[in-house]
């Protein structure tokens, strides 16, 4: 019923596939250009973005060093506000945890809102097994349910749906699921939540159990924040009488006060609002008022190994806000499903591998998923540098090294000289088909020059060792023909 | 609490893999620059109501501005207009009189909040009128904390015609900063930033999807009866 992203192939191969699906690309296209025109009238609107940018960078980068500290505490005030936590290793102790959780309740159905980790553990799938049917309630989750099909972005997981195919995935899925869809539905945006909400209504009044992400967890007061727009996750945390959070252990943040930055930071860099319509806060249980039971179940899977990783740790700032897929040449042309995981765009491309190890040929070819014109970099609210880790973990890739898998550590031998260069020669292909991507990679080298290397990264760097780098003009043959039309010296 | 083992596992990760951290680096010692502003820009408490008002506006709620002694009136208009039968109204809702003035002015049957109020009794309510704990002027947003005159979270999700009654001034602060500063973190808040919506579909924007599909937030001026 579910499908997973297990067994995707490498990047390239996927990649190639999804290019040449024309419809797919003008969906991406006109998406992503929509939101990114947007995002950045939002974030002109504050003066003090960068200062609220690095304030949100150091807090993160506070709490990771300091991460045994704030869960334990976390831990500590959840407990004390009514609530239990429960923690797991990996995706199949979360799983079992949740599967678990449900039974003893002796339900058969949940309600859930929109929630990364569940889709990275694969839950739906576990619970499935289990007999219990989960019922995803944000309308693009829905749609990716409905269709049997897997997300694509972060936030607007169906955004490879054009609105005449979310319409006939209406019509002819959502009897198979609860409420069929009304007569003669038509592909109106509003006429299609309208179905939704219809369709989902019944669940949520009849539910007795939701599970649930978080956006942020409150070390110091226990708090859970859950930020959404369509009141899919006001239901789901609100109305059951048990309510299962997943949360990733890098979720957490110190204090109450720290709320302030992301609060601003994230809804203007995600959905380009002033604020979301609707952000949760809970802590623990209340008497009279929502579940009677809070279950908060913290999840490392991975994270811990990219916490051992000085370079790639960044990563784990990351609050999933998804303006660095919209802003990525290369997420744009390729579509989110070419990155294998939950986790599409340049984000995917750091964390996956991290999260999952050098498991596979895709985990391999991730970090190459990029021309590093720094777009991300540029657009990204709490500052991760994804350039640098997508450099980082190449060099990995090509020329082997430390890596902590699973608490681990171990060494990866280098890949097979030919497979680097090809994945190499593939990314340079791509950018010389893409006259703008060479522009800006020029252009970003022309400005970077004074801190070209001596030597290349990764596997280049046996061509280095032989060779000077030839020297990075101060502006490309392009930008001078553009300017001068050969008419100057 | 399950998992004990879990637990250490998880915990032992972290700290190996924080092996280059200092040991005598306490976590303040990570400094947090917050050279941020609290509030952005100076406003008199006219022009924080005109911001929120329009914010608001933008985000698609519908605002409208009263003096204390109309508001019952007003509240009544509204509900008429909608066709509301069915209200339900917390108790302590804004000024302790409303609830009555608003039985009187309106032909609406007026619910009072009881356990029996389930979710699928809630959701053959047509309106819900409640105040707040506060509202935001830089980002178009009410706050809900539980307390008198707002009642449990379901009943502003259920219905689908919310009406808010904000305070002004008092009940308005200039940024979420602010607002932060003067909420409880033990109460269950909901933050509210027009009616629900969604982008999900070709990213257009349409309002409307599981919560309340029209919100109508009242500014009444001067602080009236409470």
């Amino acid at each position: 019923m579910s499908r997973t992203y297990v067994g995707m192939p490498a990047f390239p191969r996927a990649a190639a596939q999804a290019t040449g699906d024309a419809t797919l690309r003008a969906n991406l296209r006109r998406a992503t250009h929509t939101i990114r025109a947007r995002r950045a009238q939002a974030v002109a609107e504050l003066t003090d973005w960068e200062e609220l940018r690095a304030a949100a960078a150091a807090i993160k980068d506070r709490t990771l060093r300091h991460l045994d500290h704030y869960l334990t505490r976390l831990e500590e005030n959840v407990t004390r506000a009514g609530g239990t936590v429960h923690w797991a290793a990996d995706a199949d102790e979360a799983n079992r945890i949740v599967t678990g959780l449900v039974r003893a309740t002796g339900e058969s159905e949940v309600v859930k809102v929109k929630s990364m980790t569940t889709q990275e553990t694969g839950l739906n799938t576990a619970l499935e097994k289990a007999g219990i049917r989960a019922y995803e309630t944000d309308l693009a989750e829905l749609i990716v349910q409905l269709a049997d099909d897997l997300p694509s972005h972060i936030l607007v997981p169906a955004i490879h749906r054009g609105r005449g195919e979310i319409r006939d995935i209406f019509r002819d899925r959502m009897g198979d699921w609860g409420r069929p869809a009304p007569e003669g539905l038509t592909d109106r945006p509003a006429d299609l939540a309208e179905a939704a909400r219809l369709h989902l209504r019944e669940k949520f009044l009849a539910a007795k159990v939701g599970i649930s992400g978080a956006n942020f967890l409150v070390a110091e007061t226990g708090t859970a924040v859950v930020v959404e727009s369509e009141g899919n996750g006001r239901m789901c945390l609100t109305l059951p009488e048990t309510l299962i959070s997943v949360v990733g252990i890098e979720k957490v943040v110190p204090a109450w006060r720290d709320l302030e930055v992301f609060l601003q930071l994230l809804p203007r860099s995600s959905t380009a609002e002033r604020m979301n319509p609707y952000t949760s806060l809970w802590t623990g249980t209340t008497d009279d008022d929502g579940p009677r039971a809070f279950h908060l179940v913290l999840l490392d899977n991975g994270r811990t190994d990219a916490l051992a990783d000085h370079v790639g740790r960044q990563a784990l700032r990351c609050i999933r806000c998804s303006a660095c897929l919209n802003v990525c040449p290369v997420y744009e042309r390729a579509g989110g499903h070419a990155y294998g995981s939950p986790y599409p765009g340049p984000i995917g491309a750091i964390l996956t591998p991290q999260l999952r190890g050098p498991a596979s040929a895709l985990e391999e070819s991730l970090p190459f998923a990029s021309t590093l014109c720094g777009a991300c970099y540029e657009v990204c609210p709490v500052a991760i540098d994804i350039p640098e880790v997508l450099l980082h973990l190449r060099e990995r890739v090509a020329e082997g090294g430390e890596v902590t898998v699973r608490g681990v550590r171990t060494r990866v031998r280098p890949a097979k000289r030919r497979s680097v260069e090809r994945a190499a020669m593939g990314a340079a292909g791509w950018t010389f088909d893409h006259p703008w991507a060479l522009r800006r990679a020029q252009r970003l080298a022309g400005r970077a020059r004074r801190l070209r290397p001596r030597r290349l990264p990764g596997p280049l760097g046996a061509w280095t060792d032989s060779r000077e780098l030839p020297e990075v003009p101060a502006e490309s043959f392009r930008d001078w023909w553009s300017r001068t039309r050969g008419n100057a010296g | 609490m399950s998992g004990g083992t879990s637990r250490e596992r998880v915990l032992g990760r972290v700290r190996r893999a924080l092996a280059d951290v200092p040991r005598y680096e306490r976590p303040h010692d990570h400094l947090v620059p917050r050279d941020y502003r609290l509030a952005h820009g100076t406003r008199t408490p006219a022009e924080a109501a005109a911001l929120l008002a329009a914010n608001l506006t933008d985000y698609r709620a519908v605002v409208h501005r009263t003096e204390a002694a109309g508001l019952p009136a007003l509240v009544a208009r509204l509900l008429g207009r909608r066709g509301a039968r069915r209200v339900v109204v917390p108790p302590g809702l804004p000024d302790d009189c409303l609830a009555k003035e608003l039985l009187a002015a309106a032909a609406v049957e007026v619910v009072g909040d009881s356990p029996a109020l389930t979710a699928r009794a809630l959701d053959g309510v047509d309106s819900v009128v409640t105040g707040c704990a506060l509202a935001i002027a830089e980002t178009g947003t009410v706050v809900l904390d539980a307390g008198p005159g707002q009642g449990r979270r379901a009943l502003t999700l259920v219905p689908d015609h919310h009406v808010c009654v904000v305070r002004v001034p008092d009940q308005v602060v200039d940024s979420v900063p602010q607002a932060l500063a003067r909420l409880a973190p033990h109460r269950p808040l909901t933050w509210i930033s027009g009616p629900s919506a969604t982008s999900d579909i070709e990213l257009d924007r349409v309002e409307g999807v599981h919560g309340p599909r029209t919100l109508e937030v009242v500014l009444v001026e001067g602080s009236g009866p409470r």
